[in-house]
C-alpha cells in the first residue's frame, strides 16, 4: 500500500478483543502528533469492523483495512 | 521577577504527555476512555486529582464512592463520627457490619475495595478555624456534604480565601440543593446566604426526616460536577444554584451572580479570618406547662 512507508506508530493488538482494540488503538493516537499515521494490526473481524468505524467517528481518518491473513487485518489510521 | 503560581483549576489542567496505563487500569477505566471528552488524557488527569470529601455521610457515600470508581488517585474524608444504624437508609458507603465503627475507616474500606489504586486518607476530625487551611493544601476539589452550616459556611470561607473549587450541597426530605463554587470567578455560598441562620431557624437533623434515596440523587450530581472540573468539559454550576423537588421530579436552576458586596469573596471582604460558629442541633428547650 502507498503509505507503508509513511508510517509513524506500529500497533500489534493480535489476541485482543473490542472494545480494547479500539480503547488501546485511541490511546496511541492520542500522544501522537496530527497528521501522523498509526498502523494497528487486529486478529478478528469485529476489531476490523469496529476499530475504523470508531476512529472515523472521533473524526480521524482511516487510510486503509486490508487483510494480511486468513485473520489478521491491518488499519491505517490518520491522527486528525 | 515572580510569576504567578498557577491556580488548583489551571494546576488540574497542565499537559499530560505520556499515558501509561495498567492492562488493569485500561480496563477498569475503558468506558471513560473511548469518550471523546474524556480519552486516556483525561482519564490520566482524574488519577492525578485529589479531592477532600468533607463528611462521610448522606452526600459524601455517593460522591466518594463515584470519584473512586472513575479513579481519582487521592481520596480524603473528614468525618469525626461512628456508624449508627439510623445512617444506613441513606449512608451507603457504611454498611451493618460497620455499625460503632469509625466512619472515615469504614468508608476507607468501601472505596479501596471498590479500587485498590487509589490513595484514601481518613480524617478522623471536625475542621475547624485552626486545621481547615492545612488540610486544604493538600487538595484540588472539594466535595462539601456535611450536615450543619457551621461547617458549610467554614468549608466555604477557606476555599475562597485559597482558592479551591468546590461542590456545595445539601438535601432535606424530598428536596436537594447544589452549587458549584470556583472561587473569584462566580458566587460563593455567602452569595446566596451571607450568614448562617440562627439556631432555631431550621428543624432538629433528627425530626426533619429526608428520603434516602435523596442523598445518591445529589451527592451523584456532585460526582458529576466535581469530575467536571477536574476534566475541564462542560458548563458546571458556576453561578446556577440548582433546586431538586423529588416529589415532582423537577429541576430548577436559579441563575445566582457574584455578591458585589460578599463578606468573604468580595473584592473588599469584611470576612478575612476563618470563623469556628457553634453547632447547635436546634432542638428547642423545653417549654414548661402547667398540669391542669
Amino acid at each position: 500500500m502507498a503509505h507503508e512507508s509513511s508510517v509513524d506508530k506500529e500497533l500489534n493488538l493480535q489476541g485482543e478483543v473490542c472494545p480494547y482494540t479500539f480503547v488501546k488503538s485511541k490511546l496511541a493516537l492520542e500522544v501522537m502528533q496530527p497528521g501522523q499515521v498509526l498502523r494497528v494490526i487486529v486478529d478478528n473481524d469485529e476489531s476490523a469492523s469496529n476499530v475504523p468505524r470508531s476512529m472515523q467517528n472521533e473524526g480521524h481518518g482511516v487510510l486503509g483495512v486490508e487483510k494480511l491473513n486468513d485473520k489478521d487485518w491491518q488499519i491505517i489510521v490518520q491522527k486528525a | 521577577m515572580s510569576t504567578q503560581q498557577p491556580s488548583k483549576l489551571e494546576r488540574l489542567q497542565a499537559p499530560i504527555t505520556v499515558l501509561d496505563f495498567s492492562e488493569e487500569e485500561i480496563r477498569r477505566y475503558s468506558r471513560h476512555i473511548v469518550l471523546p471528552e474524556v480519552g486516556g488524557i483525561g482519564q490520566k488527569r482524574i488519577n492525578r486529582a485529589a479531592v477532600l470529601v468533607v463528611g462521610a455521610g448522606g452526600l459524601g457515600s455517593p460522591v466518594a464512592l463515584y470519584l473512586a470508581a472513575a479513579g481519582v488517585g487521592k481520596i480524603g474524608i473528614v468525618d469525626n463520627d461512628i456508624v449508627d444504624t439510623s445512617n444506613l437508609q441513606r449512608q451507603i458507603l457504611h454498611t451493618t457490619a460497620a455499625v460503632g465503627r469509625k466512619k472515615v475507616e469504614s468508608a476507607r474500606d468501601t472505596l479501596l475495595a471498590l479500587n485498590p489504586n487509589l490513595e484514601i486518607v481518613p480524617l478522623d476530625l471536625r475542621l475547624n478555624a485552626s486545621n481547615i487551611i492545612d488540610i486544604l493544601s493538600d487538595y484540588d476539589v472539594v466535595a462539601e456534604g456535611s450536615d450543619n452550616f457551621p461547617t458549610k459556611f467554614l468549608v466555604n470561607d477557606a476555599c475562597v480565601m485559597t482558592g479551591t473549587p468546590l461542590s456545595m450541597a445539601g438535601i432535606f426530605r424530598f428536596s436537594g440543593q447544589i452549587l458549584t463554587v470556583i472561587p473569584r470567578q462566580g458566587p460563593c455560598y455567602r452569595c446566596l446566604i451571607p450568614q448562617p441562620p440562627p439556631p432555631g431557624a431550621i428543624p432538629s437533623c433528627q425530626e426533619a426526616g429526608v428520603l434516602g434515596a435523596m442523598a445518591g440523587a445529589v451527592g451523584v450530581m456532585q460526582a458529576t460536577e466535581i469530575l467536571k472540573l477536574i476534566l475541564g468539559k462542560g458548563q458546571v454550576l458556576n453561578g446556577r444554584f440548582l433546586l431538586f423537588e423529588a416529589l415532582q421530579m423537577r429541576f430548577e436552576p436559579i441563575e445566582v451572580k457574584r455578591n458585589p458586596e460578599c463578606p468573604v469573596c468580595s473584592d473588599s471582604p469584611t470576612i478575612t479570618e476563618l470563623i469556628d460558629y457553634e453547632i447547635a442541633c436546634a432542638v428547642q428547650p423545653p417549654t414548661a406547662l402547667p398540669v391542669t
